[in-house]
């Protein structure tokens, strides 16, 4: 069965380090007639850095409050340039909690007023740390989608996979964004939700666990959204800190490998998105990013050497991590993917 | 040793061997069981974790909570299912005690 085993690091100590896998992921893409290569660039996803005020069991950034890793304005610059000058249609903004990051408003005004529209995946309870208390209201003036994970609709999932007394936190800072129209009818501002499993099992189908958010969050909690995705636990970092501890890190990795779904490759973020660094490197996903797996060779590696028809076309590096994003129904930032 | 290895699990296609056709035909009824019909597949999950604890195969507890979980029901539901399932078991059990009631009162004055 194993055609070209990967050479594996067992030891992480906080490094970069891959999930074991019996078959490649490139192998498994070449028995189904498939290869991976690079769509237009649609979505520029900024990493602002690893600093964020929680510590989460499953997080594949290894962000926490001890990190000082954040992005400069300069690198911010060349990231506002890059969308205007090609006009990239979608700014995502991620890290860590990026609000923590001096020059957060910054980019994402200026990347509106760059004619981008603008996403922010936003941990709900920054809103509580000091400075930040009006960010539902700079949100909505600069018309931000944002994206918020909530892994279940409990507390006692929420707070053992996010940090105890997250959920709380979470709910009231959902009713902030309620009162300023976020995820109410008819106000345009858009509030999402992100679910990942509390554990090492695949997520439900998407529509049927949305449906379960919405009828418990509002029942329970009066708090509405619109969309829920659901979003695969990536086995790398933290996560695979936990897969490794908890004796899972074998039979999760073959879970995801078995459910290896074809049908997913095509609709695969790494498609469409450019990751960038806080420093500025390039990669194809956030989750390679974490894993220093950079861009092809043959194309710009910072983002002001960005030049849209050098990385249309070029080859997606992958690795045993990539099963992590073709598992069942997929899993992206967008959550599922067929 | 035990009896019973975890992997075995996983190892289920190998009581194919032997007799194929048999094992694609049960596996085939064995999957459609579980699909999306007039039951969610969630719902079906739940009913087969109950099943599952009832007839006391660990194999089949194993599968049946991760499948339960990955359909999105929680430990909650779960535990209710299980719940329902060993009462039914016990409550079979003690309906027999009315076989004992009507032996005693047949002897009885």
């Amino acid at each position: 069965m194993t055609k070209n085993p990967i050479i594996q690091i067992r030891p992480r100590n906080g490094k970069p380090a891959l999930p074991l896998s019996e078959i490649s992921f490139q192998d498994r893409l070449a028995e189904s007639g498939l290869r991976l290569r690079a769509a237009k660039v649609e979505i520029l996803q900024v990493n602002v850095g690893k600093l964020c005020n929680q510590a989460c069991k499953h997080c594949h950034v290894d962000a926490s409050p001890t990190r000082t890793e954040i992005i400069s304005r300069e690198t911010i610059d060349h990231c506002l340039d890059a969308l205007r000058k090609h006009k990239i249609p979608t700014l995502d903004i991620t890290g860590g909690a990026p609000e923590l990051v001096p020059d957060f408003r910054y980019l994402v005004s200026e990347g509106r007023n760059a004619g981008a529209r603008a996403m922010v995946r936003h941990n709900l309870t920054v809103m509580f740390e000091e400075g930040n208390e009006d960010l539902p209201e700079f949100f909505a003036a600069n018309d931000v989608e944002v994206i918020s994970s909530l892994p279940y609709f409990q507390a006692r999932q929420t707070d053992a996979q996010r940090g105890n007394g997250v959920f709380e936190k979470s709910i009231e800072a959902l009713r902030r964004l309620n009162s300023v129209g976020y995820g109410t009818d008819g106000s345009g501002l858009v509030l999402d939700l992100v679910y990942n499993p509390v554990g090492a099992y695949l997520p439900p189908e998407q529509k049927s666990i949305e449906a379960d958010f919405k009828r418990e969050l509002a029942a329970r909690h009066n708090v509405v959204f619109n969309n829920l995705y659901t979003i695969t636990n990536m086995p790398i970092a933290r996560y695979l800190d936990w897969l490794r501890s908890s004796k899972n890190e074998d039979a999760y990795m073959q879970k995801l490998i078995n459910a290896f779904n074809p049908a997913t490759v095509e609709g695969l973020m790494c498609r469409n998105t450019l990751s960038v660094e806080w420093r500025g490197n390039l990669f194809d996903c956030d989750f390679n990013q974490m894993l220093e797996i950079g861009v092809a060779k043959n194309v710009g590696q910072k983002i002001e050497q960005f030049e849209p028809s050098q990385f249309e076309g070029r080859q997606i590096m992958t690795n045993s991590h990539c099963f992590g994003c073709t598992a069942g129904a997929g899993s992206s930032c967008g959550g599922t993917v067929s | 040793m035990s009896y019973y290895e975890e992997d075995d699990l996983h190892n289920f296609e190998k009581i194919g061997r032997h007799a194929p056709e048999l094992y694609e035909k049960f596996m085939a009824w064995y999957q459609a069981c579980q699909e999306d019909g007039a039951l969610s597949k969630r719902e079906k999950a739940l009913i087969g974790l109950a099943v599952a604890v009832t007839i006391q195969c660990p194999y089949c507890i194993d599968a049946f909570t991760n499948s339960s979980l990955e359909n999105g029901s929680n430990m909650e539901q779960m535990t209710e299912a299980m719940h329902l399932a060993s009462a039914i078991r016990g409550g079979a059990s003690l309906i027999h005690g009315v076989q004992s009631h009507n032996a005693h009162d047949k002897v009885s004055m």
